[in-house]
């Protein structure tokens, strides 16, 4: 695995992007549609994790629930992989969502018309951490199909944040979308400079 | 595609209570010693067999299983919890068995932000 470096050898590594919006709205859906492997699931115990329990061998009998999280892989070079993470839905779970954004380029809200308000505490949460998002409308059959500028304004978007359609059982349709957020993300990264630059 | 899930009273995903066995795997611990983000890379480095002679079953497990696999990976496959895996990694890392391949952290510069979110870009283009 060792090449003579003409220029600096690029480092091996692997990134991730969030996927969020509200139940049922297609997440694993579009993260199983771009993944190179069948949608993973890991699990995270709720009442350590969100409490901060150092020592459970202290507490051997304390019951406590998991949380899912579903995961996808797409192998982009030799040395870079993408992780992209749906979010599990319910408020109490937010914890889970702090570890997954982490280190995120940035994420996908995906919104069901007919359930506007289920994107409302996604779009909060990542307006209040900062990270880089984009929405992406995903157009169930039979349901009405609203102007993007309507949703937007709807959502009480930002103009600055991209709004775009989805089909997530399309394979290039959810691509697009990776494609989106990942250049909305750079644009947001090089805009900082300039600002800070001036 | 989804894997089956037991639906809570509200319609989500929740699995049952349950007691804290899968710590005892740690012995009751719950931070890793190193950070571990879920994306992260795995690499196995070489060692000596004897190294994994002293290893419990659940680091062994994990220790087989990490190779270019990402800390997320290892969990699912392993079915263990995330903050279980990270502990055991935690350790492995620790011992010099396993070394973790660069992901963006808080303490990535703006430069390297850039260059791996371009990097991407330019693979998902392609993809
Ligand atoms: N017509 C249509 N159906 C979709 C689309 N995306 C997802 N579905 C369907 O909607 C249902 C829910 O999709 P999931 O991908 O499981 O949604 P989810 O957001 O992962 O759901 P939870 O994890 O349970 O919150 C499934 O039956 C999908 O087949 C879409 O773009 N169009
Ligand atoms: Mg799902």
């Amino acid at each position: 695995m060792d090449f003579a470096p003409t220029s600096a050898p690029r480092k091996a590594a692997s990134t991730k992007i969030v996927i969020a919006g509200g139940f049922g709205v297609g997440k694993t859906t579009l993260v199983g549609s771009v993944s190179e492997i069948v949608p993973l699931r890991t699990e995270a115990l709720v009442t350590n994790e969100s409490e901060g329990v150092d020592d459970l061998a202290a507490v051997p009998t304390k019951a406590t629930t998991t949380v899912a999280m579903d995961f996808g892989r797409l192998t982009l070079a030799e040395d870079l992989v993408l992780y992209l993470f749906g979010t599990p839905g319910q408020r109490r779970f937010w914890f889970m969502w702090d570890d997954l954004c982490r280190g995120a380029i940035g994420a996908i809200v995906m919104v069901d018309t007919a359930r506007l308000d289920e994107s409302f505490s996604p779009l909060d949460y990542f307006e209040s951490k900062g990270l880089p998002f984009i929405v992406a409308v995903n157009q169930f059959d039979g349901t009405r199909e609203y102007d993007l500028d309507e949703v937007a304004a709807a959502l009480a978007l930002p103009p600055e944040v991209p709004i775009i359609r989805v089909d997530a059982r399309d394979r290039e349709s959810a691509k697009q979308a990776l494609v989106r957020v990942t250049e909305y993300a750079l644009l947001r990264l090089t805009q900082s400079l300039t600002v800070n630059a001036n | 595609m989804a894997p089956d899930d037991t639906r809570g009273p509200d319609d989500e995903p929740v699995a049952p209570a349950r007691f804290v066995r899968p710590y005892t795997i740690t012995a009751g611990r719950t931070k890793a010693a190193v950070d571990l983000p879920m994306e992260a890379t795995l690499r196995i480095q070489p060692h000596d067999a004897s190294a994994d002679a002293d290893l419990g079953a659940g680091a062994q497990r994990v220790l087989d299983l990490c190779d270019q696999r990402s800390v997320a990976e290892v969990s699912a496959l392993a079915s263990m919890p995330i903050g279980v895996v990270r502990v055991l990694l935690g350790d492995l890392v620790q011992q010099g068995l396993v070394r973790v391949q660069a992901t963006i952290t808080e303490s990535s510069s703006q430069d390297e932000r850039i260059e791996l979110i371009e990097r991407t870009l330019r693979g998902l283009r392609s993809y």
